[in-house]
């Protein structure tokens, strides 16, 4: 067991690292990280001594180590367009996104595992043939539209829930804000959620289905089912079991994807996240923004599929008696 | 007995031959949906090829677009006005017009996003596979890592690296080719997997040993051989993929880093009209989204029929 | 052995597919006494697994039983509602599947299996179902039992698997078990190991068996009747001794010389040329006509009935004192 965290924990390394080198050159080559600091009636003497002290005259690798240096400190440099340095900018929006996520997250597993379920025990049903529809419409709208449908029909239409903003925030501690602990902060809340949350969850329900579809086909079903079990037990027990070890993979994953569409939900709504200030980034080639976004988010990447991994180790006792015995 | 005639065959029967023998073409017109879907997508096709002849006016064209007729409802509205069927945007462009020019531009990006994801995912994949060892597991190693990020994360950042590099160049000139770079970059790894994972299989077999002893170069072998008979799963990719790049520049395109006004696409009209959606105007968003939806949704009905056809475990 | 734990009366089982209906079993019929040991033979794709399916209720759609009847111990258990089927399965008619190991459940322990099966059919309580649990995996034959029933099913091997899965289809003590092709999966070794216990724990609690398997070995070991099918149909039924000395169907006989024996020599060995017909394309007549050395003009048109011959049953105009073809007019489809 050991060995295998050891193993995956070397792996995972060696993605960060990787990234951590597209982050650099982007850094480093995309955007001239002087051109940016100084004015253009700046005298040459004075460029040539700021990329001396910024150290953009040493070899590449050194350079590159200390690029890590700083990240792992979590200094990305200075943003080009707000002149302040990027990791407060992402601190001061991360609770936000942060928070957007995890309720969309909770949403799509909440709702897209019965629906994936019930679609799969009550195959011909008309409303499992309904949930296949909506789950095909779900996939097939882009994210963006359906925050569009949606504030169209309750903030514009009805009146009922803020089309923007994250509503009346509370700080907590130093750094982290809120909005779980206002009502209108659970209102401004719900749209984005389920704007975010709605492709993932019929991505899950759908997930499901499959998954339990080819489960309900394998042997042990099939005997159990010949023992006479209750179907009750072989369904809610036997094969929803086996359907959500894989299952637990997939979602962990969709964990890392929800924060990256969150841009999109964020920029419908105008949620002050990382996510808007990323797409800022992107459309003023703010470059040490881009790059600090891209290393914050693939080190999240990379825990949530390092956790996902020796959950399944935890969850699957075959997988759990391989792993030990390396 | 001879009722099972046996197959002398070595390879497998051409991809055409299979969907011509199958149950394929039967499923297909048995069901009524996916053939709606067919002529829906046929239908946008022939719209957007042939926008420039169809559309009434040429959005675009300074000469003929008024600003005084900015934001006029449809037809069928109170103040419409029957010149322009679905109503004007706020420039005063015909959205009829607009969504025919916008479909098109969609659908340019959409299929050279596609081609180019298909054409560097199959030749690495290829590549991959019949060369193996470490030509392999590089390329599957980087396949691993991109995965693992959204396509929408990694297009967002070629697109602004692209334009970092291209500072001087107007958007307007380079935005189409930054789009289809973006999509083909961020789609390749999906093919790539299935192709290696299929070459593996054929390499292995006589017809592809017996080439390989007659002193056929490795990318005659790969290009005559190998593809052909594995290219077959590639065209369910092909189809799903279509839909999720037309997604992925409407996004873009929405998030205002795809094509400017000036050139819009599907996205780039949803997001103007939806600069609108507050004062009541909401066609402007309306008919470009309904036409996107439609779209993606046709498309994925097709690649949903097909994957379904390919595979012989659902039949 | 007089009294009949299970009867099958002209069981028919139809698959309905876009290219037609297949008729997987045709008017198949057997009795089973209670403690016998009914073998059934056949090539794969003869009916022999259909025929369990059928009868313990699993035929998954498309498939339907479309005929005839499934009678245990006096009561009609084809068509049941499902509630009263599912007390049925496994209370009364236990299964052992083919491969041991897919047929255990790989993310429960073996006891929760087995604790969670006696509880359903029985009213004892965790504590007793575990002891109950325990008892029958020692008397399936696994080594130190009480450790072994918290272990996962991967920590077994083929042959102590196939041991659990035996133990699960008999700890609600049925009176009749099905058990389709229970060696084929496992080494050659453990095979008789298998077949012996399976005989063993049925003699001991007189429970009956239906024993199917293409191993003619097997069946000459272990049953005490035999069941000969061909593409859906039953062609000769008896009991083993008999069928195997004299076995009267042209397709047993070339089934037995298809055995190699120690005694014979090569040359004794032949084979039935041509393969079973596809169930899309059984032939109408005797089925077997077209690969049959003695076929005449009746086999190609009328369909041959079970009649006795010499102390068992054969579907063959050869035995039928009325050779000329009669104008019988029931003939199949």
């Amino acid at each position: 067991m050991l060995a295998f965290v050891l193993r995956r924990l070397f792996q995972s390394l060696i993605v960060m690292l990787a990234v951590a080198l597209i982050a650099f050159t982007m850094f480093r080559f995309v955007g001239d990280p002087v051109n940016q600091m100084v004015g253009v009636d700046t005298p040459q003497e004075q460029v040539a001594q700021l990329r001396r002290t910024l150290g953009l005259d040493e070899p590449v690798v050194v350079q590159f180590a200390r690029y890590i240096y700083n990240a792992a400190r979590l200094e990305f440099g200075v943003s080009y367009q707000f002149r302040l340095p990027v990791i407060s900018l992402l601190g001061e929006r991360a609770p936000a996104t942060l928070e957007l996520a995890f309720m969309s997250a909770l949403f799509s597993l909440l709702v897209g595992i019965p629906m994936g379920v019930y679609t799969a025990l009550r195959r011909d049903s008309i409303l499992a043939k309904l949930f296949q529809t909506i789950s095909l419409v779900g996939i097939s709208l882009p994210t963006f539209l359906i925050g569009i449908l949606l504030i169209y029909l309750f903030s514009v239409t009805l009146g009922w829930l803020p089309s923007f903003g994250r509503g009346e925030v509370v700080k907590i501690g130093n750094w982290w804000t809120t909005g779980l602990l206002t009502a209108s902060g659970w209102k401004a809340l719900i749209l984005p959620s389920i704007t975010l949350g709605l492709f993932q969850m019929t991505l899950i329900m759908r997930l499901v289905r499959a998954e339990m579809l080819e489960v309900l086909r394998t042997d042990y079903i099939k005997f159990a089912r010949a023992r006479g079990l209750r179907t009750r037990a072989i369904h809610f027990g036997h094969a929803l079991k086996n359907t959500l070890v894989p299952v637990i993979t997939i979602a962990g994953l969709q964990l890392g994807s929800i924060i990256a569409f969150a841009i999109i939900t964020e920029t419908v709504f105008q949620w002050p996240g990382m996510g808007l200030l990323f797409l800022k980034a992107v459309q003023q080639v703010d470059i040490p923004i881009m790059a600090a976004y891209l290393i914050l988010i693939s080190f999240l990447f990379v825990s949530i599929n390092l956790i996902v991994d020796l959950l399944y180790a935890l969850v699957d006792p075959r997988l759990r008696a391989t792993v030990g015995a390396h | 007995m001879s009722a099972q005639p046996a197959s002398s065959a070595k390879q497998p029967p051409s991809l055409w031959a299979r969907i011509l023998d199958s149950d394929i073409l039967a499923s297909f017109l048995r069901s009524k949906v996916t053939m709606v879907a067919a002529v829906i997508v046929l239908v946008m096709f022939i719209g957007a090829a042939f926008s420039p002849w169809i559309a009434p006016t040429n959005p675009f064209d300074p000469a003929t677009v008024f600003l005084s007729d900015a934001n006029i409802p449809p037809a069928w509205q109170q103040g419409g006005d029957p010149k322009f069927i679905l109503g004007t945007d706020d420039q005063g462009r015909d959205l009829y017009s607009a969504i025919l020019y916008g479909l098109r531009v969609s659908l340019i990006v959409g299929v050279l996003g596609v081609l180019l994801a298909a054409t560097i995912g199959i030749t690495l994949g290829l590549l991959a596979g019949y060369l193996g060892g470490r030509v392999d597991s590089l390329i599957m190693r980087i396949a691993d890592v991109q995965l693992t990020f959204p396509a929408i994360l990694i297009a967002l950042l070629i697109d602004g690296v692209v334009r970092g590099l291209f500072k001087s160049a107007s958007r307007e000139d380079t935005a189409l080719y930054v789009l289809v770079i973006s999509i083909g970059l961020s789609f390749w790894v999906q093919y790539a997997r299935t192709i290696r994972g299929s070459t593996l299989v054929e390499r292995n077999k006589d017809y592809v040993q017996a080439a390989r002893l007659v002193g056929l170069p490795a990318p005659l072998i790969m290009l005559r051989h190998v593809l052909p008979n594995v290219i077959g799963p590639v065209l369910v990719i092909l189809t799903i993929n279509l839909a999720l790049a037309v997604i992925t520049e409407a996004t873009l395109s929405f998030l205002g880093v795809g094509l400017p006004p000036t050139q819009p696409s599907l996205g780039t009209l949803i997001s103007i009209g939806n600069r609108y959606l507050f004062s009541g105007d909401w066609w402007i968003v309306t008919f470009p989204g309904v036409t996107l939806a439609v779209l993606v949704l046709a498309v994925n009905l097709l690649g949903d029929w097909l994957r379904d056809a390919l595979n012989p475990r659902l039949r | 052995m007089t009294e009949t734990v299970l009867s099958v009366q002209d069981l028919t089982v139809e698959f309905v597919t876009r290219r037609g209906t297949l008729r997987a079993l045709d008017k198949v019929s057997f009795d089973i006494a209670r403690g016998e040991v009914l073998g059934v033979v056949g090539e794969s794709g003869a009916g022999k697994s259909v025929t369990g399916s059928a009868i313990i209720g699993l035929i998954d759609p498309p498939g339907r039983i479309a005929g005839g009847k499934v009678v245990l111990s006096g009561e009609r258990v084809d068509h049941l509602p499902s509630e009263q089927m599912r007390r049925v399965r496994g209370k009364r008619i236990g299964m052992i599947f083919q491969d041991p190991l897919t047929s255990l459940n790989p993310l429960y322990r073996v006891g929760e299996q087995l604790i969670e099966t006696i509880r359903t059919h029985t009213d004892l309580n965790a504590a007793e179902a575990r002891k109950r649990a325990i008892a029958l995996l020692d008397e399936v034959g696994i080594p130190a039992p009480d450790k072994r029933i918290d272990g996962y099913p991967h920590e077994f091997s083929g042959g102590m698997r196939q041991r659990v899965v035996i133990a699960l289809a008999l700890c609600a003590k049925p009176e009749f078990i099905i058990a389709d092709e229970p060696t084929t999966a496992l080494d050659v070794s453990v095979q008789a190991q298998i077949i012996s216990l399976i005989k063993r724990l049925c003699k001991e609690r007189g429970t009956s068996v239906m024993l199917v398997t293409h191993d003619m070995g097997v069946i000459a070991e272990t049953a005490d009747r035999v069941a000969v099918m061909y593409a859906g149909r039953v062609a000769e039924i008896g009991p083993v001794r008999e069928v195997i000395k004299q076995p009267l169907h042209p397709y047993t006989q070339g089934l037995m010389g298809a055995i190699p024996s120690i005694e014979g020599d090569a040359e004794r060995l032949v084979q039935i040329p041509g393969a079973m017909p596809r169930l899309s394309a059984i032939p109408a007549g005797c089925p077997f006509n077209p690969r049959c050395s003695r076929v005449f003009d009746r086999c190609r048109i009328d369909r041959p009935e079970l009649i006795d011959v010499g102390g068992h049953q054969v579907a063959c105009h050869l035995y039928d004192p009325a050779k000329a073809p009669a104008g019988k007019t029931e003939i199949a489809a």
